[in-house]
């Protein structure tokens, strides 16, 4: 029996109209609520889930949250200062220094890995030379370690053995403090990052753009729209909820840049490359005033969950994807 | 009639394409190969850099290739550095992290996806939101519930903090909701309870799925740093991108030396990347995240 039913299936899975997952979620949804045997089927199926993220993430949480209206240095019990290291907060410069970074890292990596992502994914899968091969160099650097990425941006960006300035050096152009100048260090971070994350953005867009059907593009080529058009008309709205996917998950892991920084930069020079994520990492393990590190990632979170939050409100499309 | 397979969509027959179109390939062509070569460009260097003599790379002069290639720098990581070692426990987080992870994330995923029962969608919300929670912010208490458990410094330290996945509870969801229901309920009305559906029906049909996920996790769990990094403490114990971090710190300028144990840290996940590439794009385009 099993044979044919899988047979039947994997076709049934293979066309594109039973996958379509909101279809399928409405269809989940209209069933009956199911009785008492099957809600103690769900908490056993989640039991795994709920012990691992309740206990190692959850459960941390509120930790972080009570350490954060303690002052401690992590050994021996705090003492209760309610506020005050949010208050602290407030007046410290460096803190302000490093919440305007990672936001102006997440407002810049986000759309430009999303542009150029959507953009090679588009290319690549047009009729082309070599395709299969040009998406797996693409796709490659998603395989790379976050210390090793950053040590090959070292490699690239170094001021006196770099590949980048040697190059620029070469064809005689000025070359570029690119670990001594502020903005030159985090534009470095910046590109390293994209590099790193194109791979990521184009699979999702490239899995976005498989779903849609060729018909849909012979019509409108019939109908005289041109590449431009089939493009802005059509393309970027139907790989909608990739868009919003990705937007969710590039500001998530823009958010908590860490390796790239702290092996690349440090936070430097002169604090220019510091995020919220490596200050509080500073804080609590390096200088271990642990209170003040819970309170930084108290606020960091409360950030995340606003952006998001607004996203997922101001998003059309989120059905089609949750 | 027939559809052809996700990934591989047969290319217009060319006597189709006009011949501007064809111009236009080349332009396309010429944009993709530049993208290439500025992903390959830093892979090159490193490369480069790992089979290039200390004394070359000293000597300052610059060259795009190594006037003779050789294995020194290798040699002198491995005299130096448990690498083995290193390279073991990478090895055996990755592997229990993944088996975990998969197991916990394909029956969460079913639940969610074909259970109704109360309170499913708030702890599905409440699962996707730990996506949002940087390890940073919970490293402290973490740190302190690690040792309070007398794990810190084993391998326990990194698996059970790393083995929860609200992104494999995710995908797995998205991809059984859209089994064909008539299957199910056709199994449900045998008399199949959940756990033999789960087992007979969903798991065979679930391959692409499987595979996205043992690699996604397998990939994270092998670089993933930020938490290794608070969580290990004695030397022979530490994992492959640690290790690369502290050999950095101790070779200080060592390029050569550095960007050999890189190669030893990348290749591995490389090789299983490509093999395993094409899972990745049907794995997500069937999840329906597009």
């Amino acid at each position: 029996m099993t044979s044919p039913v899988t047979t039947a299936a994997a076709t049934a899975v293979a066309d594109p109209a039973g996958t379509q997952p909101a279809g399928g979620g409405r269809r989940a949804r209209r069933r009956t609520s199911g009785g008492a045997g099957e809600t103690a089927a769900g908490y056993a199926f989640l039991t795994p889930t709920l012990i691992l993220l309740g206990v190692f993430v959850l459960l941390p949480l509120g930790g972080a949250v009570v350490t954060s209206l303690q002052r401690t240095n992590g050994f021996g019990s705090g003492s209760f200062v309610g506020l005050d290291n949010y208050a602290r907060l407030a007046t410290d410069s460096l803190f302000w220094r490093s919440t305007l970074n990672t936001f102006l890292f997440t407002v810049i990596v986000t759309p430009v890995a999303m542009a150029i992502g959507l953009g090679a994914a588009v290319l690549l899968n047009t009729v082309l030379p070599a395709r299969g091969l040009l998406r797996s160099i693409l796709i490659l650097p998603m395989a790379i370690s976050g210390v090793a990425t950053a040590l090959m941006g070292l490699l690239v960006f170094d001021e006196n053995n770099g590949l980048l300035d040697k190059l620029l050096g070469f064809v005689g152009l000025p070359t570029v403090p690119w670990q001594s100048g502020g903005t030159a260090a985090f534009a470095s971070v910046v590109l390293v990052t994209l590099w790193w994350r194109l791979g990521f953005n184009m699979l999702i867009y490239l899995a976005g753009l498989q779903g849609i059907s060729p018909e849909v593009y012979e019509a409108a080529k019939l109908d005289g729209a041109g590449g431009w058009q089939r493009f802005r008309y059509m393309t970027v709205p139907l790989v909608g909820p990739s868009t919003f996917f990705l937007l969710i998950m590039n500001v998530i892991y823009s958010f908590q840049v860490f390796d790239l920084i702290f092996v690349m930069t440090g936070g430097g020079p002169q604090n220019a490359t510091s995020v919220l994520v490596t200050y509080a990492y500073d804080t609590g393990f390096v200088t271990r005033d642990q209170g003040y590190a819970a309170a930084i990632g108290v606020v960091l979170l409360v950030l995340m969950l606003a952006f998001t939050a607004v996203q997922w409100k101001t998003s059309r499309t989120r059905d089609q994807v949750g | 009639m027939t559809r052809p397979a996700v990934l591989d969509r047969a290319p217009e027959a060319p006597a189709r394409r006009r011949p501007t179109e064809r111009r236009w390939m080349w332009l396309r062509l010429l944009i993709a190969l530049v993208i290439a070569v500025i992903i390959l460009v830093p892979l090159y260097w490193m490369v480069v850099v790992a089979f290039t003599s200390r004394a070359e790379l000293l000597g300052g002069s610059f060259r795009l290739w190594p006037r003779a290639l050789t294995l020194e720098n290798f040699r002198r990581v491995f005299d130096n550095y448990p690498v083995v070692a290193w390279f073991g426990n990478s090895v055996a987080i990755a592997a229990v992290v993944a088996l975990i992870s998969v197991t916990a994330s394909m029956l969460g995923g079913y639940a969610f996806a074909l259970l109704r029962f109360r309170g499913s969608s708030t702890l599905f919300l409440v699962i996707l939101s730990t996506l949002m929670i940087p390890v940073q912010v919970i490293m402290v208490p973490l740190f302190n519930l690690v040792t309070g458990l007398g794990l810190y410094g084993s391998y326990w330290a990194v698996i059970l903090p790393t083995a929860g996945s609200a992104f494999g509870v995710f995908l797995a969801r998205q991809f059984i909701i859209a089994i064909p229901r008539d299957l199910i309920e056709a199994a449900r009305i045998d008399g199949a309870g959940h756990g033999r559906v789960f087992w007979s029906v969903v798991l065979p049909l679930c391959k692409p799925l499987l595979a996205v996920l043992f690699f996604m996790n397998l990939l994270q769990t092998w670089n993933d740093f930020a938490w290794p990094l608070i969580a290990l403490k004695e030397n022979a114990l530490y994992t492959l991108p640690i290790g690369l971090l502290y050999l950095q710190g101790q070779f200080g300028s060592d390029y050569g030396g550095t960007m050999a144990f890189a190669l030893i840290n990348v290749v591995p996940m490389v090789v299983v990347f490509l093999a395993f590439q094409k899972y990745f794009v049907q794995g997500f385009a069937r999840s329906g995240i597009r």
